[in-house]
């Protein structure tokens, strides 16, 4: 992931957008905003993801996802630097790992997970940034190679250079705290939904200080590791395009009762761990 | 105004409007203040869309606050004129948003003291530019002007004389934003609340609900008979005037426990949270699913 990270930062550090959030004044869907946004046609974002297809996937082929791969996401997001996905899996052949790309963010990879054993990867949420209006692609791969792919599209813009708040150390105080929700009965050997939080301003080194002149230091998420006692949930490979302090709901199948291990690692080096009881308490 | 008065030279447009002066209301003997519409930033309203004025004392005028662009301000400044030849010394910026703050390039030339919260410089670097851009892509270019910085800063309790009038300033707690202030005039019963207060259009929540309930509750024991709330009509009775801002509140905030209590997604909670409140609100499919999102953000790690 190293190499295609990097490769798809320098090919559109161009689209940075210097945009913000909506406060209190803005309707995110202002006639000037709509002008500005109409510019780029189909046509544009339709040569925009065959470029980052290739990027990422190479000379692989996509097959159309209806029925494998649903994606869920606000036409119109209220709050950019908060946009709620959620992503619906279902599949004969087992499912390895999901791509997320949110096509006209600085880094549109904006999530890769991969599933282990003890996954359930039917449902997955989470939020994300969204820098303009842009196309969302969800590409699930099976275990056999091959790749469906879903698309929505989402129409906010300004999440990505939205500040976070107006006190960067405030953001920083609880850092790596963590809360696991479980989202129905624990039975052992049956499905189980899970909501992880995890306290992290995740810094896309766009917030820029007026007064220094100085962007924010980027610090984010690098990977999310989740075992059910020591076997492997997911791996996640993250980056600059989930929301501060990001919710991920997902789906395990705990054998019996167990350990929830969640191990995160930002690009400070910082590492954070937490286990949780299933069922709690 | 169409799509091709953004062509339309700056100064010929801004030109036509300087001699205009706003139409004030005197809500309190010397403390007159312009209504602003309910409505969002467009071309066709100079971002005039909150209440801003101005107080005359025996000796000097403050103003508050400067309104959203620069004509908004130079509009204000017109009608100080008519109003009065005393020194405008002060111009209060009661937090980081733009209709508040843009017009404050107006008044450079009678070098005022510009006064704020403490945490507002901060506020304003991190935010000032990307309000900006916007703004200046609906209003067109040069129509905010450069960055003014408060050069006085209230930490908790400050005053400002007039002249026989004194204005107390408070810093508040996060609320509405983190750099909310109000203004107190004592003389007249008179609470200058700016955003601490919204009547008639939905308050926009863009700092801590927990914390904007507790500046309310602790503006209700102010002494003052009216208040001049951010965004309404330009007086109301107090604290009868904040009893609508409070009900939309405390809605938002039972609703949106409830909802986390559930288990329900944010997307969920947005569609579902507050809707007793809509008919009650201008503006209210606009901001009630953003401030949904923001108290639900606050409330999840409870």
């Amino acid at each position: 992931m190293g190499v295609t990270r990097t490769l798809l930062l320098a090919l559109v550090m161009s689209t940075l957008a210097a945009l913000g959030q909506s406060p209190a004044t803005y309707a995110d869907d202002s006639q000037a905003v709509m002008r500005a946004h109409a510019a780029q046609d189909e046509a544009e974002r339709a040569a925009r993801w065959k470029e980052l297809q290739h990027a990422i996937f190479g000379a692989r082929s996509l097959q159309d996802g209806a029925g494998v791969i649903q994606i869920e996401a606000p036409e119109h997001a209220l709050d950019a630097a908060l946009v709620p996905i959620t992503l619906t899996m279902k599949s004969a052949t087992p499912i390895k790992g999901l791509y997320l790309v949110i096509d006209n963010n600085p880094s549109p990879v904006a999530s890769h997970f991969t599933f282990g054993p003890s996954a359930d990867p039917r449902t997955l949420k989470l939020r994300v940034r969204v820098n303009q209006y842009t196309f969302i692609h969800a590409v699930t791969e099976t275990t056999d190679g091959k790749l469906f792919v879903a698309q929505q599209f989402v129409k906010t813009s300004g999440g990505c250079s939205a500040p976070v708040g107006s006190d960067n150390a405030q953001a920083l105080k609880d850092v790596g705290l963590m809360k696991l929700h479980l989202l129905g009965t624990f039975s052992p050997g049956k499905p189980l939904q899970a909501q992880l939080m995890i306290r992290h301003p995740n810094f896309n080194g766009m917030q820029m200080d007026q007064i220094t002149r100085l962007f924010t230091p980027a610090r984010f998420i690098r990977t999310i590791d989740a075992t059910y006692d020591g076997a492997p949930v997911f791996h996640l490979d993250s980056d600059i395009s989930l929301s501060t302090d990001p919710v991920i709901t997902f789906g395990f199948v705990p054998d019996k009762k167990g350990t929830m291990k969640l191990v995160v690692r930002d690009s400070d080096n910082a590492s954070f761990n937490h286990s949780f009881d299933v069922p709690a308490g | 105004m169409g799509f091709a008065a953004c062509s339309v030279p700056a100064w010929r447009a801004s030109a036509a409007q300087v001699l205009r002066p706003w139409v004030t209301e005197e809500v309190a003997p010397g403390i007159h203040i312009r209504h602003g519409v309910d409505e969002d930033v467009s071309a066709s309203n100079d971002d005039a869309i909150a209440n801003i004025g101005f107080v005359i004392g025996r000796e000097a005028v403050a103003v508050t606050d400067s309104g959203g662009s620069l004509n908004d301000g130079r509009r204000l400044r017109a009608s100080i004129r008519q109003a009065t030849e005393l020194p405008i010394r002060y111009v209060l910026m009661s937090h980081v948003h733009p209709d508040h703050v843009f017009g404050a390039g107006a008044f450079s030339a009678d070098h005022p003291i510009y006064v704020g919260h403490a945490g507002l410089p901060r506020a304003l670097s991190l935010r000032w530019e990307y309000y900006r851009t916007r703004t200046e892509a609906i209003l067109g270019k040069d129509t905010v002007g450069a960055l003014v910085m408060p050069a006085m800063l209230v930490r908790d309790h400050a005053h400002i004389d007039l002249g026989g009038r004194v204005l107390e300033l408070t810093a508040h707690g996060i609320a509405h934003t983190d750099s909310d202030m109000s203004a107190l005039d004592r003389q007249t019963g008179t609470l200058l609340a700016s955003d601490l207060l919204f009547v008639h259009r939905v308050p926009s929540l863009d700092g801590s609900l927990k914390g904007w309930l507790k500046e309310l509750a602790l503006l209700k024991s102010v002494a003052a008979k009216r208040a001049v709330p951010g965004h309404g009509p330009t007086s109301v009775d107090w604290p009868l005037g904040c009893r609508d801002l409070e009900r939309y509140l405390g809605v938002l905030l039972r609703e949106t426990r409830a909802a986390i209590a559930k288990g329900r997604d944010i997307d969920a909670a947005v569609k579902t949270v507050g809707l007793s409140e809509r008919t009650r609100w201008a503006l209210f499919d606009d901001y009630n699913g953003h401030n949904v999102i923001q108290a639900f953000k606050e409330l999840e790690w409870e």
